[in-house]
């Protein structure tokens, strides 16, 4: 396990030695041109709930909606193929090629087409194939694979990309700029449409009611692919079917801005094919005429697994997905290694574990998928909004499940009160249980953050489970937060308006307790009446590790735990913001929906609440201000990934202003940390590397002087690792002194 | 309140589409000014307007279309709110005329101009039903970022050039 690990961490750090800079600034060049765009959108909100419609519908009606493509293109005199899988696509379109001898076959860009390896079948029928989209011809040149869904060569910089081609082509002037670069591509695979006997296309979308194929593009090589060879193929999945000519309209507004920032690419191609423009045969020297006789088309349906992704109620919404790339580049791990190292054989960033379990099988999300943090950043970037980390964490379940029994359970034992099957890797199983370890931690604290820190120990546990000994561990408190709160004599408010519960998180109750006596003065001095019961813990850690039944189990334990105080009235407020999310997004899936709602409805974060109370009247002269002393008025805040995602960031923003902080935000997708990843050795670098860009941020003159401030337990961590200054949580800056 | 002709002219703009507005009678002057030679065309479907008797070949041969420096092409819709415009596909080439020469020359009326993508999609959807089976929704020259910088002409045509015929 050892060597694996640090065979994974040389990997990656070699990538991001080598592709990194590239994939960063690309990546986030279309994130931060993605932000600009969907905010010019009106009714941005309302076209994802119709892109999202369209695409359940679809997928719902799918068979009979393929029967309906199939009339409509015959009906305009092409041919419709469904293919069961890889072999039987590439032995139809072989024979077509053998049909028409053709000897060249120029193709347009199609993530499908790679994932059958359709050139290497078409090159052994002794065609030569082109790919004219730029980016995929400087990888068919390097003879690498894509490493990102729309920009394929994202990871080459344009110097490696005018070094390979002098290398390659030895032209006679040496080509440098990307203008140089671009004309000679141009000229090169003009030459090669020119000569094409067939032309091969994906589809982003194929409308059933007038078998319309829509090709997103910008270059223009789709639509000279399509024109000038009389045979024109296009191979696209089965879930690339709506229904209607019209439900093209959201995703026309939405693909472009979701995936590279464009407001719209400069092409979008409409093409019921056969189309009506004449073929052209640069050979001939008459007028390029009309012969709808020498147009050939044929689609190209692939199943490949899909139809079962779509009997599959969690890898469904998979299907969902149209391609844009959002996920993978609002993904803060994927700027930093991109594609070749987030992604499987064919398919790259968040959605590839649902593509790559589908249609490859699960161990080709082997070895990525871990690389979801579960952070969230792209739920609200997707397009059709689908539960990206979700799907995740069922295939990394999946896979724990076939995992085969190891040698090392012995050592684990007792620590480990899980469901999960024996053979789950001990790294897993160990931050799994993180509330198990942390329970006996603080009982035996100090002792135990002595003994864990100590060379020896840290040593062992790089070994055998994967705790680089480069990170810091969090030191457990002796007395527990519920512990701290029982014991304390202090006088309730009563005829409070308001009553809650403090949630007792894993890393408040044992670790950070401070925040959360912090909060329990904060919320009394508003007139709210606490309690702290002792609550289990979210589920949040096993759920991170894929180890979906033992957060089950979590999960029911909690709303037991909470269940009396929600039939009393109780609000449930929660500090970690990972665990208001469980509370709010996966307790749905952990549930039944009558627990869900009552917990739901009823859970807010800390800073939500203290708003609430001060919109409802609440009078927050007890709070600490600017002027109360101990930190000044600059703060530079970092909101955690999760609380971004429910939109809760401005709460505390507001609250602070009011106190009269002056709060500058970090706009970075992520600290890196997010939980356990952080720790684990064969990631630690590549967290580290995420790190870097909010160490950049709270570094720079604007924000080096000013007290920083995160909200979540693992951004607090991780700040700690990069910053000189020590990170505090937000609410530690305005609950009243401990001695008021 | 800006007109929606206002409207579509500022997004051409702002997608990199010069513009020019005539009117049917000063239309052919107007088109010498914009069209490089040699060039290429398709016949223009509108009654108030031609390019016969212009030096704009509309019937070309391969070679002709590999040698002309600019094609000139109508436009069945203006999409004012992106600067779009609808491209159809015809058995003359228009797609071919408007793809494959550097600078495209697009001809479209005021009276073709709709407001938004939602409109323009509701127009398709007639036309595409009654067997109009083939458009092309273009914003701007072809562009590509894979060499490194955002770079204009790539396989399609650099420079773009919309001619409003007003009513």
């Amino acid at each position: 396990m050892a060597s694996e690990r640090s065979r994974k961490a040389d990997r990656i750090r070699h990538v991001m030695e080598t592709e990194g800079d590239s994939v960063e600034r690309n990546a986030r060049g279309f994130n931060e041109g993605r932000y600009e765009s969907v905010a010019r959108l009106e009714d941005y909100d309302a076209y994802k709930d119709r892109a999202r419609a369209i695409k359940e519908d679809a997928i719902e009606r799918l068979p009979e909606l393929i029967e309906q493509v199939r009339e409509a293109v015959e009906a305009n005199g092409g041919t419709v193929y469904v293919a069961d899988d890889a072999a039987d696509a590439n032995r139809y379109v072989r024979e077509l090629a053998r049909e028409r001898a053709a000897e060249t076959v120029v193709k347009s860009k199609s993530m499908t087409t790679e994932e059958i390896d359709l050139n290497e079948h078409l090159e052994a029928e002794d065609c030569e194939v082109w790919e004219t989209d730029l980016g995929e011809f400087v990888l068919q040149v390097a003879d690498e694979a894509p490493s990102h869904l729309v920009a394929p060569a994202i990871h080459q910089s344009r110097e490696e990309i005018a070094a390979l081609f002098n290398e390659y082509f030895e032209p006679e002037e040496e080509l440098e700029t990307a203008e140089e670069l671009t004309a000679f591509a141009r000229e090169y695979l003009g030459e090669r449409i020119e000569d094409a006997d067939i032309g091969v296309t994906g589809a982003n979308f194929v409308t059933a009611d007038t078998g319309t194929m829509a090709l997103v593009t910008s270059e223009g090589n789709a639509r000279k692919t399509v024109a000038v060879p009389d045979t024109h193929v296009a191979v696209a999945g089965v879930e690339k079917v709506i229904p209607t000519f019209e439900d093209l309209q959201p995703f026309v507004e939405l693909i472009a801005r979701s995936g590279t920032g464009q407001d719209i690419t400069s092409y979008v191609s409409l093409f019921s094919p056969p189309v009506s423009t004449p073929p052209v045969d640069f050979d001939d020297d008459e007028p390029i005429a009309d012969d709808p006789a020498e147009r050939d088309f044929h689609l190209v349906l692939l199943d490949n697994g899909r139809m079962d992704m779509r009997d599959d109620d969690q890898l469904r919404e998979t299907l969902y997905c149209i391609r844009c790339s959002a996920c993978a580049n609002s993904c803060a791990n994927f700027q930093s290694v991109g594609g070749h190292v987030f992604g499987g054989e064919t398919y790259s960033g968040g959605i590839a574990t649902g593509w790559e379990a589908g249609v490859h099988g699960q161990e080709s999300a082997d070895e990525f998928n871990d690389l979801c943090t579960g952070c969230s950043r792209c739920v609200n970037q997707c397009p059709v909004k689908i539960d990206i980390p979700w799907i995740n964490t069922v295939v990394r379940d999946r896979r724990n499940r076939g995992a085969e029994g190891g040698e090392l359970d012995f050592l684990v034992e007792g620590l480990t009160p899980d469901e999960e099957p024996a053979g789950l890797d001990l790294q897993k199983r160990f931050f799994g249980n993180f509330s198990t370890l942390a329970k006996l931690g603080s009982a035996t604290a100090p002792v135990s953050n002595w003994v864990a820190d100590t060379l020896p120990s840290r040593a062992l546990m790089e070994r055998v489970i994967g705790v680089d000994r480069r990170r810091d561990l969090p030191e457990f408190e002796r007395e527990t937060f519920v512990e701290w709160f029982r014991n304390r004599d202090e006088p309730r408010p009563v005829d409070a308006d308001y009553h809650a519960v403090v949630y007792p998180d894993l890393y408040t109750n044992y670790i950070r307790t401070d925040r959360g006596k912090a909060a329990v003065r904060t919320l009394e001095a508003l007139g709210v009446a606490v309690e702290v019961p002792d609550v289990a813990s979210s589920g949040r850690a096993p759920l991170s590790q894929g180890m979906i039944a033992t957060a089950e189990d979590h999960a029911r334990d909690v709303a037991a735990d909470l269940e009396s105080h929600l039939e009393a009235g109780y609000d449930v407020v929660v500090i970690e913001p990972s665990d208001l999310a469980m509370f709010r997004g996966e307790y749905e899936r952990l549930l039944d929906a009558d627990r869900y709602e009552a917990l739901a409805e009823r859970s807010y974060e800390v800073f939500e609440y203290v708003y609430g109370l001060l919109e409802n009247g609440a009078d927050p002269a007890p709070l600490r201000g600017v002027d109360a002393g101990g930190v000044g008025a600059d703060i530079a805040y970092h909101s955690h990934c999760q609380q971004r995602t429910l939109e809760l960031e401005a709460y505390t923003t507001d609250v602070l202003d009011r106190l009269g902080y002056d709060v500058l935000t970090s706009d970075v997708e992520c600290c890196g940390m997010a939980g356990s990843f952080g720790y684990k050795s064969e990631y630690y670098e590549l967290s580290m590397d995420v790190g870097d860009r909010l160490r950049e941020q709270f570094e720079s003159p604007d924000a080096a002087d000013r007290t920083v401030v995160a909200s979540g337990t693992s951004c607090l961590e991780q700040l700690d690792g990069l910053l000189a200054r020590r990170p505090r949580h937000p609410i530690s800056l305005v609950a009243p002194d401990e001695s008021e | 309140m800006e007109t929606q002709l206002e409207t579509f002219e500022t997004n051409l703009g702002n997608v990199r589409t010069a513009v020019t507005r005539t009117s049917p009678a000063a239309f052919q002057d107007a088109l010498a000014d914009v069209v490089d030679e040699p060039a290429i065309g398709a016949s223009l479907p509108f009654e108030e307007i031609t390019l016969e008797g212009t030096d704009i070949v509309l019937d070309p041969t391969p070679d002709q279309l590999r040698e002309a420096a600019c094609g000139v092409t109508p436009a069945a819709l203006g999409v004012a709110d992106y600067g779009s415009v609808v491209l159809e596909s015809t058995p003359a080439g228009a797609e071919l005329a408007g793809l494959f020469p550097d600078r495209h020359v697009i001809v479209v009326r005021e009276r073709d101009l709709v407001p938004d993508m939602a409109s323009a999609f509701e127009r398709l959807g007639d036309r595409f039903r009654n067997g109009n089976g083939d458009a092309v929704i273009a914003t701007g020259p072809s562009a590509t970022a894979d060499m490194g910088e955002l770079v204009y002409g790539v396989h399609g045509p650099r420079e773009t050039h919309a001619v409003i015929v007003e009513e």
